[in-house]
């Protein structure tokens, strides 16, 4: 049956149901339900839960964790997420995987604990020092904060690489109805990469550090064939009445949620509008977007930002179509209305 | 709801210092965030520094010391107040500096910085609130909370297996050579503001006088996050905070005898 | 499954913190999915310190619901006149807006196209005996309007979420909810 959920502690469910079992965090708006609920909830099932002195601390003892070959969890927002790229840049280049969850709030600096869309380019572009990346989903409701965020944990294992759940204080504080599903099961590779003592076998080591001859190039190759296959495979989006749309909506997370009412109330004027929804940010759906670029005569992409997708979109679709750009960084009123956008769309309408 | 009524006709013993700013505190009732600014705000009036004075303000409800001291101020990123505060001394020879942090401030996410700070001898001075959790994010645990206390992330009571003792920061900083105060105080009555109006002079007159760096704990009431009325809260400062962080000076040097 | 018209209903709540705003609003999200609606509770979220205003939106729907988020809904409870002030001119043309008149001057408000139900709910609750339930008073005063859910539904919800010693509040709550209704279908409405 389901239950009436709150995004965060949906995310927190499904670290529980995925079988993870050790979380380490620090206190920030607005994803204090995640450690709330895991700091209630893992000392009734065996479960660690401890409060680090930082994010800095945090992410390195899930670093400790994920390297034992465990299932390890962070989660935080904007200030918290910055301090903790040192550490998932080290995740990155060891290989060590673990779930990485950013419930965006708004910045630069302190900036404000309202629902943004700023860290899109941290979160896409690897976001700490280095040549690595890691797969973002990026959820637009509180199943899905649940959904991928069990995703995420098998794509990690899968991959060996941390993954992201790039979500913002709006789903993250929302309630929906939610069940408590399991993804279909994958077949994932067994941790003989873990460190838990050489008894039996021979010593390992986890390192990111490369200086022998064409090491850290190999290294890096190495890296970018498995960033390709996960391309190949982990590319994830949503379409809405996309088929006959003259004009296509592109929008993620919170932003995708709130123009998908603008785009049916658009339909109902007559309006051929559709709306794009990638789920995975990295990889992005460049392709299918590409293919939309043939039979659509405009896109209009809304973030809660000042543009950082829209250039990802731009890549996609090319010079030939018109790309306009609706941007709304969080003010007074954090979230735009679905007027504002549908008021967009009819400006734009091709 | 009901507020105790003052026996007396309230007269202006104490007018408002010209260093804090006239207007509402956005504080909740109860919170001793109010007063402790306005101690720090007699301080530089005292010393009659104000001009020269720039505050360092940590992440916390700390933060909006922006909102009332009338000198210039910087924000600091969370924790990093002392580093800030380290840049600007040096950048700022003449200038008096001073930062105000929360206990998951600067005991927490910032204790590098202030054991380097301190190790380094800086001349700030630092005014440090311990309410024992953390208010802002809305009572977390923070390393000063009490065994046994119960916040949002210690919903079973602070269990020393896991989370380690409550951090005694003033006995702590005390120990480094670049220290010349160090105290702590609390303002749940006004025997204690009184003495603690005392404590933060002192703070500031060591750096003025280039002895080291000055530190003053402040045990400050939290309602709010503890759940508690604002009379029951001071009551909490007496009855619990203080038997464990005992009020007191633990360092006071003459001069910078180091040197 | 329920077999009723093609249904789509949204309503803000507001007020300030600690008037039990988003308490309501949950109360009737999870209403709404017992009786198998889809539903959407969007509450306001603020820093910890006091005097901060609280709203919350909540969507029934019997399919998918787009935003959470409402540029005009179709009924608005206000609980204080801050939010009084801010939310009216929001009202979706023709709606309905609900008022508690112990803190909000009725006088004040200018839509001339709205339905108004103006009750002192506070007054209201606290002659009942508290005037904590002054926001169960209001629900009521909402549901009564729009018997969107059943009161058996609201009664199983309460159930679910008050155990143990807080079970003792049911009936109060109850009693409360019951007022709301009972005045507003007097008032005809
Ligand atoms: C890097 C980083 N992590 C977390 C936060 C969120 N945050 C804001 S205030 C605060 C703690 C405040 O506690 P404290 O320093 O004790 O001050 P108080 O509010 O209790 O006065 C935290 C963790 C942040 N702003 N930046
Ligand atoms: S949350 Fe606590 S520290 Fe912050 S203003 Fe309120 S009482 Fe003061
Ligand atoms: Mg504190």
């Amino acid at each position: 049956m389901k239950k009436l959920i709150k995004g965060n502690d949906a995310i927190a469910m499904a670290a529980i149901e995925a079988g993870c079992r050790f979380y380490y965090g620090y206190p920030i708006t607005p994803q204090n339900d995640i450690p709330e609920y895991l700091a209630r909830e893992f000392p009734k099932i065996g479960g660690t839960f401890l409060q680090a002195e930082s994010e800095i601390g945090a992410i390195n003892m899930i670093l400790g964790s994920a390297a034992a070959g465990k299932r390890a969890m962070i989660s935080s927002s904007g200030p918290g997420i910055s301090l903790m790229q040192e550490g998932i840049s080290y995740m990155s280049g060891s290989e060590i995987p673990a779930v990485i969850v950013n419930i965006q709030r708004s910045g630069p600096g302190l900036g404000g604990i309202s629902p943004s869309q700023g860290d899109y380019f941290q979160a896409t572009r690897g976001g700490g020092h280095g040549d690595y990346r890691t797969p973002v989903f990026a959820p637009s409701s509180v199943q899905e904060m649940y959904d991928l965020t069990f995703l995420a944990f098998d794509v990690a294992d899968e991959y060996r690489n941390p993954v992201v759940v790039l979500a913002d204080g709006m789903l993250g504080q929302m309630k929906e109805p939610l069940d408590l599903r399991h993804p279909p099961q994958r077949e994932l590779p067994e941790k003989t990469w873990a460190l838990t003592g050489c008894a039996g076998r021979k010593p390992q080591l986890l390192k990111s550090l490369y200086l022998g001859h064409r090491e850290l190039d190999k290294h890096c190759w190495d890296l970018w064939k498995k960033y390709q296959r996960i391309i190949s495979r982990e590319i994830r989006f949503e379409e809405v009445e996309t088929k006959d749309a003259d004009l296509v909506v592109v929008a993620f997370g919170s932003a995708a949620r709130i123009s998908k009412t603008a785009v049916k109330d658009a339909r109902k004027e007559g309006l051929k509008v559709g709306l794009f929804r990638p789920i995975s940010l990295w990889p992005y759906p460049e392709q299918r977007l590409e293919e939309l670029a043939k039979t659509a005569k405009a896109f209009l992409v809304v973030e809660l930002n000042t543009g950082q997708m829209v250039e990802d979109v731009k890549m996609s679709v090319g010079k030939d179509k018109p790309i306009h750009f609706y941007g709304r960084p969080p003010g007074a009123d954090a979230l735009p209305m679905p007027i504002e956008i549908l008021d967009q769309i009819r400006e734009v309408y091709p | 709801m009901s507020q105790d009524k003052p026996a007396r006709e309230p007269r202006l013993v104490n007018p408002r210092p010209r260093t804090l700013i006239d207007r509402p505190s956005h504080f909740c009732p109860g919170c001793h965030h109010g007063i402790i600014h306005r101690l720090v705000a007699e301080a530089i009036d005292y010393f009659n520094v104000r001009e020269r004075a720039i505050g360092v303000a940590s992440v916390g409800c700390s933060v909006f010391l922006y909102d009332f001291m009338d000198t210039d101020v910087l924000e600091a990123p969370h924790g990093r107040a002392s580093a800030a505060a380290t840049g600007m001394r040096r950048a700022l020879p003449d200038k008096v500096i001073y930062t105000y942090q929360g206990d998951g401030d600067l005991a927490a996410i910032g204790t590098a910085e202030i054991i380097h700070t301190a190790n380094r001898g800086e001349t700030i001075s630092v005014v440090f609130v311990n309410n024992t959790n953390y208010g802002m994010t809305g009572g977390q645990m923070a390393p000063t909370t009490l065994l046994g206390q119960k916040t949002t992330t210690t919903p079973y009571g602070r269990d020393f297996r896991r989370d380690g003792y409550p951090i005694r920061m003033a006995e702590m900083l005390a120990t480094l050579e670049g220290v010349a105060f160090s105290a702590r105080g609390a303002v749940n009555k006004p025997a204690n503001v009184r003495r603690t109006r005392e404590l933060i002079r002192r703070a500031f007159e060591v750096q003025l006088k280039g002895i080291g760096l000055g530190f003053v704990e402040v045990l400050s009431a939290c309602p709010t996050d503890w759940g508690l009325k604002p009379l029951e809260a001071i009551k909490r400062v007496e009855e619990e905070l203080i038997p464990y962080y005992p009020l007191g000076i633990f360092k006071d040097k003459k001069e910078a005898d180091h040197l | 499954m329920h077999s009723r018209e093609k249904m789509y209903s949204d309503v803000m709540m507001a007020g300030f913190g600690g008037q039990g705003i988003l308490l309501i609003g949950n109360l009737l999200a999870e209403a709404a999915l017992l009786e198998e609606y889809e539903v959407t509770y969007l509450p306001s979220y603020g820093v910890e310190m006091r005097g901060g205003t609280a709203n919350c939106t909540v969507v029934i729907s019997d399919t998918e619901i787009g935003s959470p988020q409402v540029s005009a809904p179709e009924v608005m409870l206000v609980m204080s006149q801050a939010a009084a002030e801010r939310f009216e001119p929001n009202v979706k043309p023709n709606g309905l807006l609900i008022a508690n008149s112990t803190l909000v001057e009725v006088g004040k408000f200018s839509r001339k196209d709205l339905e108004m139900v103006c009750l002192p709910f506070n007054k209201i609750a606290t002659e009942m005996g508290n005037s904590r339930f002054a926001n169960m008073v209001a629900l009521g005063a909402y549901l009564g309007k729009r018997p969107l859910v059943k009161l058996e539904s609201i009664g199983q919800v309460l159930k679910e979420n008050l155990t143990g010693k807080k079970a003792e509040f049911i009936p109060m709550n109850m009693k409360a909810i019951e007022k709301g209704i009972e005045l507003v279908s007097k008032s005809g409405g």
